[in-house]
């Protein structure tokens, strides 16, 4: 752990967003994780997206569990809201803040232990109702918090730093939330921002559930040459389906990917994703096709990534139940008892 | 991009960009931190050995490195380097027992040392220590040349110029003073194994305008008065001054003029106001005194009353730039200027004038007057002549003369010992890891976000009532330290080592001024624009890896690295670490 302030002094030309905010404005406290954790790159990425975006930091709210990886909501967005809950229990949490605001942006980071063992009947109920948030899951196949034991990501027989085998097949939070109804998911590396940011750029404005699931090695307990979650495998091993730039609305884009826009898709607030194809065939507006994709590749030992399935049309919870579109915590004394008259109206349509 | 090759010594050096700018290459954060650790003497010794003259340089330095100090681009000031060379100068202990030894037997070699100034002095202070006999000659009755006859003594107190020429003089200097040398001839048949000319340049220029004859006791050569006043010829001057020139001399003349019975002195200047040639602080210290600066008005006349000279006349003008961007000044056809004056004092520059070196000895000279030279080891066309100080290469400062005359001793040293002067030993240089545990260097690298700390100066009623009362009290102790954790150890270097990056982003993400890059290889120019944060201060390398795992290469932009060892510290595999890089300019010791 460093001891130090991390200095204030940073490049004279950083850009500044729309807000007239530095990328250096959107930091947290100094990490205290293990220097190389692939959790660091995931705060640097989110840290990234959200001032690109121009978000003003009380527009979001930060929710995590428990582990390495539930600890960076620390180190970024200092002057978010946030609530660092129990052990698997992020997902009770966010949706709770969801009815109580829908109106903020919700970011979920939880990370494999969390999310694919003790959470995982959390997990698989916050995606079934489609709670509008981002859902981040650092990846690193351990319980890297509790020192290195195999957790339900590992896959069959990859090996940690301390020599146990991964004796069962692997827990695959990405097909899992396809079958669920997830409508936005996605695969990346915590070592690719190039690919990162503009995913987290596009869940984050995307209306209804979405997941990344990154790839974010645990340099000190899962890095070895035969961890399938290591670096080494996870650079030889990335397969990228498609690549995407994220225009949020009204902006020019500036391309991250050389390549020419096979396809537009335009979210609900009016920001597009321009789709880059990569030659894989994969189309992330097919689900079907996004696990039959993810599958064959896991099949080869190869690590799907990218943007792999989208429906940009599904109606989230709000919808779903049929909410009022102001946020349950401004409803005042007035709106929650409109009084004699109304409840009259409404006796009056079981008569 | 080729992999960077850290084994070139210029490479670090040039990262250290204070030490660079220093024409002497003083190690200057390795004696910030020991000013940091109260260790005073230390850092005087050092400066000792690289400047000769730590005491008048932290008063006097026109200090190149200070607007090369990495500080200055993070945030708007640079560190107050020069005021901490005088921190260590104040603060030290007796150091006569640090001077080096010099031997009773000589070498059995004599050289002669024309002028006494920075520049002689410091080739006696490198070969005295090894067995050489050297002669001084010097026209003025004592040592020091422009520091004595130049600085007035409120910048520069005479106890401090005096302690610091006499650790040189007292090595044992054969001293000729009072003794102009008229023949470069007659110097050379007395058969000195070699000739080093120190003799500044010693001529100041008048303005010969009409009106001229009549009122010349009145005009004054700037230098020649300062000397004069320094040796106690002159203390008194008009009530109504007008200084001609835009430079330190008219700075130095105009705060003079008032010190001795100057009611109303002006400084007027031909030019603007940014283009004056005098370093910004002594601009500064002069209009705190009130003194008025002038600027765009060309001096056309003097005017006389009874015969004497009783004003001047200038023409207003302003600025354009013809088609070749060159700076015009066009006479705005406004009235004439007239200021009253008793007194002129021309400061309006300096020439070298070598009358006594005969032509016919094999010592060339350009169309400038100066001397034909090799800029590296300042021998002239003539075997067993050298060079050094403004007398080499015109008008400078004290700190460039130091550095000449470390260049010449040591070209003199290889001449005696038989050797290609040109045939230099390497500069000396370490690199060693500061690592002293998991996230603990040997070095603070938790640095102050203060910003630059000011000298505070005696109160103006008591130092414009007596020429001798140094105005600068120079920093105490606690804002000595305080300035010191400005400094941002740049000695102190990022050494990248390929084979062990596993390329985890960890550096990249820590960095606070987004120094470092992975990503594809390519031409420098075209990777400058494509790091995270654009690489646009071409003076400042890219540290470039030989190829990583991925196939990318990790790229760092020097220009803005804080040397706060974070990369380091976060790097699972020390593939960063943090190295001190010593440099020291070889000197004759060393050859
Ligand atoms: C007014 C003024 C203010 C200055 N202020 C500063 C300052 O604040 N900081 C700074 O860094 N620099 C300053 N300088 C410049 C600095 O003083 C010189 O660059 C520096 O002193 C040059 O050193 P030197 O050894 O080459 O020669 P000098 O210091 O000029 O010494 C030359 C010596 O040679 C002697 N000499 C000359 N001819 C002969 C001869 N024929 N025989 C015998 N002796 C001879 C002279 O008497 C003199 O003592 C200032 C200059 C002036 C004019
Ligand atoms: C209810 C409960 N059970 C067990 C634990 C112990 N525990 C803490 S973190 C953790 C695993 C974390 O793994 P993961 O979510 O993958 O995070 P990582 O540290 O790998 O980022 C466990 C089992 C706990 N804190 N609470
Ligand atoms: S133990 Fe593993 S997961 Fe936790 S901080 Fe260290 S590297 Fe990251
Ligand atoms: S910050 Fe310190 S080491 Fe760096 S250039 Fe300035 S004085 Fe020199
Ligand atoms: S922190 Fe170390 S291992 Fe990681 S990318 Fe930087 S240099 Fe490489
Ligand atoms: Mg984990």
């Amino acid at each position: 752990m460093s001891y130090i302030v991390k200095p204030k002094f940073h490049h004279p030309q950083l850009q500044k967003n729309d807000l007239g905010y530095t990328r250096r404005d959107y930091e947290g406290t100094l990490t205290t994780l293990c220097g190389g954790c692939g959790h660091d790159s995931i705060s640097a990425a989110i840290i990234h997206a959200v001032h690109e975006m121009s978000l003003a930091p009380h527009q979001l709210a930060k929710v995590s569990g428990i582990g390495c990886s539930s600890k960076i909501p620390s180190y970024f967005l200092e002057r978010s809201h946030g609530f660092n809950s129990v052990h698997g229990r992020m997902p009770s949490i966010a949706t709770g803040a969801n009815l109580a605001n829908r109106e903020l942006y919700y970011l979920g980071i939880s990370g494999d232990g969390d999310t694919a063992s003790i959470g995982l009947g959390q997990f698989c109920h916050i995606v079934r109702r489609r709670i509008n948030m981002l859902y981040i899951v650092a990846n690193n196949g351990t319980y890297g918090l509790t020192k290195g034991q195999l957790s339900a990501t590992a896959d069959l027989g990859s090996k940690t730093k301390s020599g146990e085998e991964s004796r069962y097949d692997n827990i695959d939070l990405v097909s899992l939330a396809i079958d669920l109804g997830a409508s936005f998911v996605a695969r990346s590396f915590s070592g690719d921002k190039e690919q990162l940011v503009p995913l987290i750029q596009a869940g984050l404005s995307h209306r209804g559930f979405a997941l990344i699931d990154v790839i974010s090695p645990c340099v000190t307990f899962n890095n070895t040459p035969l961890s399938a979650h290591g670096y080494k495998n996870t650079w030889e091993n990335n397969v990228v389906l498609s690549e995407i730039d994220f225009v949020p609305m009204r902006k020019e884009i500036t391309a991250r990917y050389s390549a020419g826009k096979d396809k537009e898709i335009t979210l609900h607030d009016g920001s597009v994703i321009h789709l880059h194809k990569t030659g894989s065939g994969h189309d992330p507006g097919n689900r079907e096709n996004a696990l039959l994709h993810v599958n064959e590749h896991k099949k080869q030992g190869k690590i799907a990534t990218g943007l792999l399935y989208i429906n940009q049309d599904q109606s989230d919870f709000h919808e779903l139940a049929d909410t009022v579109n102001k946020p349950f915590n401004r409803l005042n004394e007035h709106d929650l008892c409109p009084g004699g008259e109304v409840l009259a109206d409404i006796n009056e349509t079981f008569m | 991009m080729k992999p960077t090759d850290i084994s070139d010594p210029d490479y670090f050096h040039k990262v250290v960009d204070c030490q660079w700018a220093c024409p002497a290459h003083t190690p200057v954060p390795e004696y910030i931190r020991l000013i940091a650790g109260k260790r005073y003497t230390d850092a005087y010794m050092i400066n000792w050995e690289s400047n000769v003259f730590p005491g008048i340089l932290g008063r006097t330095c026109d200090r190149p490195c200070e607007p090369a100090c990495r500080r200055g681009r993070v945030e708007e000031q640079p560190v107050a380097i020069c005021r901490l060379k005088r921190v260590a100068a104040d603060y030290k202990s007796d150091i006569k027992d640090r001077l080096p030894g010099v031997p009773k037997r000589k070498n059995g070699r004599h050289i002669a040392l024309v002028g006494a100034g920075p520049a002689s002095l410091t080739v006696a202070r490198d070969l005295l220590p090894l067995g050489y006999e050297i002669t001084v000659f010097d026209r003025d009755a004592a040592a020091g040349g422009a520091m004595r006859t130049q600085i007035p003594r409120f910048r520069l107190p005479v106890e401090v110029l005096e302690e610091e020429l006499n650790y040189v003089l007292h090595m044992g200097v054969d001293r000729r003073f009072g003794t102009e040398i008229t023949s470069m001839k007659e110097l050379l048949a007395e058969g000195f194994d070699a000739v080093f000319v120190g003799t500044g340049a010693p001529l100041g220029k008048t303005l010969d305008l009409p009106g001229f004859a009549e009122a010349k006791p009145n005009i004054h050569t700037g230098i020649e008065w300062l000397a004069n006043v320094a040796f106690e010829h002159i203390d008194s001057i008009g009530e109504t001054v007008i200084v001609l020139g835009g430079g330190n001399t008219a700075m130095d003349c105009c705060r003079s003029s008032k010190r001795l019975g100057g009611e109303d002195v002006k400084v007027v200047v031909r030019s603007g106001f940014d283009e004056m040639k005098a370093s910004p602080w002594e601009i500064e210290d002069a209009m705190n005194e009130d003194i008025p600066i002038l600027n765009f008005c060309v001096p056309k006349r003097y005017l006389l009353k009874d015969g004497k000279l009783c004003g001047m006349e200038f023409e207003k003008v302003r600025r354009e730039y013809d088609g070749n961007g060159r700076r015009l000044l066009i006479p705005t056809g406004e009235e004439p200027l007239v200021l009253p004056c008793d007194d002129v004092l021309c400061a309006i520059g300096q020439d070298n004038a070598f009358p006594w070196i005969e032509r016919d000895l094999g010592i060339e000279f350009d169309r400038w007057e100066l001397p034909v030279l090799d800029k590296t080891t300042f021998q002239s066309t003539h075997e067993k002549v050298f060079f050094g100080g403004d007398a080499a290469l015109g008008p400078d400062n004290i700190i460039t003369a130091v550095a000449h005359g470390h260049a010449a001793a040591l070209s003199i040293h290889l001449l005696c010992e038989g050797r290609d002067v040109k045939d230099r030993p390497a500069d000396l240089t370490t690199l060693a890891s500061q690592k002293m545990g998991i996230h603990q260097w040997s070095y603070d690298n938790d640095i102050s976000n203060d910003v630059r700390y000011i000298v505070p100066h005696a109160a103006k009623e008591k130092t414009l009532n007596d020429i001798n009362i140094e105005v600068e009290l120079g920093f105490d102790e606690d804002l000595g330290y305080a300035e010191t954790q400005r400094c941002l150890n740049c000695d102190v270097q990022t050494v990248f080592t390929t084979r062990s990056c596993i390329e985890c982003d960890a550096c990249v993400d820590i960095c606070p001024t987004d120094c470092i890059t992975f990503t594809a290889n390519g031409e420098e120019g075209e990777l400058r624009q494509r790091l995270l944060a654009p690489a646009e201060n071409e003076e400042q390398d890219i540290y470039v890896s030989d190829t990583l795992g991925t196939g990318r290469i990790m790229a760092k932009n020097e220009d803005l690295c804080l040397h706060c060892g974070l990369c380091a510290e976060r790097c699972p595999t020390a593939a960063w670490d943090m190295q001190k890089y010593l440099f020291n300019t070889a000197k004759a010791v060393n050859a």
